[in-house]
């Protein structure tokens, strides 16, 4: 794992990388009109929403078109949820509302008002790992850990709602959640491991 | 997305009120289908107004059946003891659809109001009647595997994709609706309708209506089965669905309820095949002819043809796993 600095180095260059490319491309005309779209944006009516995100309170002000997971990685930096299809087909948005895993892509922010929310940086209790972060890897539980987080959170409440009975009804229930690097076996071997260790999650 | 004026709302009167004033405006509930069609492009609603603050939530059972609010979650209606007991049919139904997660988002509305699926819809290059009416139906000569083969028109062979409102029309349920005018109730299976000219509408839902609710009658049904088969196991639209709610006594049917998904722009209920089953023995024999008559009348597209024959199986699949079910 790269420590923060690098890892906040790299998403620098690669900013900084994009913003070149762009500049190399596009015409002072569309620069310009590109401009022009950022002070019309500004001019939507920008709603209040207080909501409650890994236990800190947040005041807030959102368009209504901004997703619960464009606001946790955009405005609150929070960036273990993870984009994945951004059509609520693959599951690496997943996070916790009020207790409930839900597509956090296809949840308009604003709809979110007074509700308790936890991502995967809300999962550990400090220093210590939650079961579930755990078991996945002991039984190395991905690959590239794209749709980890996702996965994770999903699996924490497959596991609560008691739809961990059996591999095949983890299988079920965890649907919702893809792994295109064929993690599955493993992802199951992790949630079964922490439904028989019976702790509370 | 394009962007769009947002209103809550905490009464039905007043969201009826709301969406009368605006010609665009759409109620949103968990919005799963509506977020991700507005992302697409594929709708532009100039204002949402957000439902979820009217108290539409409840489950209630009593003898003549039970109310199940637009507002419950697909998931809670799924896990819900009563239904679990006394209507197993919705339950099975409700989680052979979708994912965990958006069973937590998606309402028991928003189920009934869900879009088609079709690929020529959701794709804004394309031709479509349904998304542009006059425009064309790319689906008739393309890719049409997942299309209809019941109850089509020139202008649209799209299906609904729903796996609960298959259940809910085979239960004999009523959609309760509000409007500026009060309260008022359609049969389930009237609420859904065929595309003929003017595919762009999905029901028989008049503009300034809202469903409040969707009862289930009491029953004497014993023997249930919702069979689903699909391009994987879990989390895909159905090719074909078949609901199945049977009584039984002794090896006799005494009533019989059947309804089909992914073969229609509608729940296709099988009422020829209900009043052939009714008094029948519960033998291969039956049931093999029953799933004739349930394929009777339709037709494919190319793509799809393997549909017919799979409904076919499917109803007769159906039937076996309701009786065999304890």
């Amino acid at each position: 794992m790269p420590n923060q600095d690098q890892y906040n180095s790299r998403r620098d260059f690669l900013k900084k990388s994009t913003a070149l490319a762009a500049l190399t491309v596009v015409s002072p005309v569309l620069a310009k009109a590109a401009e022009h779209d950022e002070e019309i944006a500004s001019m939507f009516e920008q709603f209040p929403l207080k909501l409650e995100v890994n236990g800190t309170a947040h005041s807030l002000s959102v368009e209504p078109r901004v997703t619960l997971l464009d606001l946790l990685r955009e405005q609150l930096h929070l960036m273990g949820t993870k984009k994945g299809c951004d059509h609520g087909q693959c599951g690496a948005c997943t996070v916790h509302v009020n207790g409930k895993r839900i597509n956090s892509c296809l949840s308009l922010a604003v709809m979110n008002e007074g509700k308790k929310i936890t991502t995967i940086e809300g999962l550990a209790n400090g220093d210590k790992l939650h079961p579930m972060q755990e078991a996945f890897i002991k039984h190395d539980g991905f690959q590239c850990g794209y749709c980890t987080p996702g996965q994770i959170m999903s699996a924490v409440c497959c596991v609560k709602e008691g739809h961990a009975n059996s591999a095949d009804e983890v299988r079920e229930y965890m649907s919702g959640n893809i792994c295109r690097c064929g993690a599955y076996p493993n992802i199951i071997d992790a949630i079964m491991e922490v439904k028989k260790g019976g702790q509370s999650l | 997305m394009i962007n769009f004026d947002y209103q809550r709302i905490a009464t039905a009167k007043a969201a009826v009120d709301a969406k009368a004033k605006s010609a665009s405006a759409q109620f949103i509930a968990g919005g799963t289908n509506l977020v991700d069609l507005m992302k697409r492009g594929v709708t532009a609603p100039e204002k949402l107004i957000d439902i979820n603050g009217l108290p539409l939530k409840q489950i209630t059972a009593d003898a003549k059946g039970v109310m199940i609010g637009a507002l419950a979650l697909n998931s809670e209606v799924a896990e819900n003891v009563v239904i679990k007991a006394k209507y197993p049919l919705l339950s099975l139904a409700l989680n052979a659809g979708a994912s965990a997660q958006l069973r937590n988002m998606a309402t028991v509305g928003g189920n009934m109001m869900q879009r088609t699926r079709c690929s020529y819809f959701y794709d804004t290059t394309m031709p479509c009647n349904k998304r542009e009416p006059h425009t064309g139906c790319a689906a008739r000569q393309g890719q049409n595997r997942m299309h209809a083969v019941f109850g089509t028109s020139t202008e649209c062979i799209a299906v609904h994709p729903s796996d609960m409102c298959v259940a809910l029309a085979a239960l004999d349920a009523t959609v309760h609706l509000i409007s500026a005018k009060g309260n008022w109730q359609m049969l389930f299976t009237d609420f859904h309708r065929l595309p003929g000219e003017t595919p762009q509408f999905d029901t028989n839902l008049q503009k300034g209506e809202l469903i409040t609710g969707v009862h289930i009658p009491a029953n004497t049904f014993n023997k249930f089965h919702y069979l689903k088969i699909r391009d994987r196991s879990s989390y895909a639209f159905a090719l074909v669905s078949v609901a199945v709610a049977l009584e039984l006594s002794g090896n006799t049917i005494q009533k019989a309820r059947l309804a089909m998904g992914g073969v229609a722009h509608k729940p296709w209920r099988l009422t020829a095949v209900e009043k052939f089953l009714a008094g029948k023995p519960a033998t291969p024999e039956t049931f093999t002819a029953a799933a004739s008559m349930a394929m009777e009348g339709a037709a494919g597209f190319g793509h799809n043809n393997f549909k017919i024959k799979m409904g076919k199986a499917a109803v007769n699949e159906a039937l076996q796993q309701a009786v065999q079910k304890i």
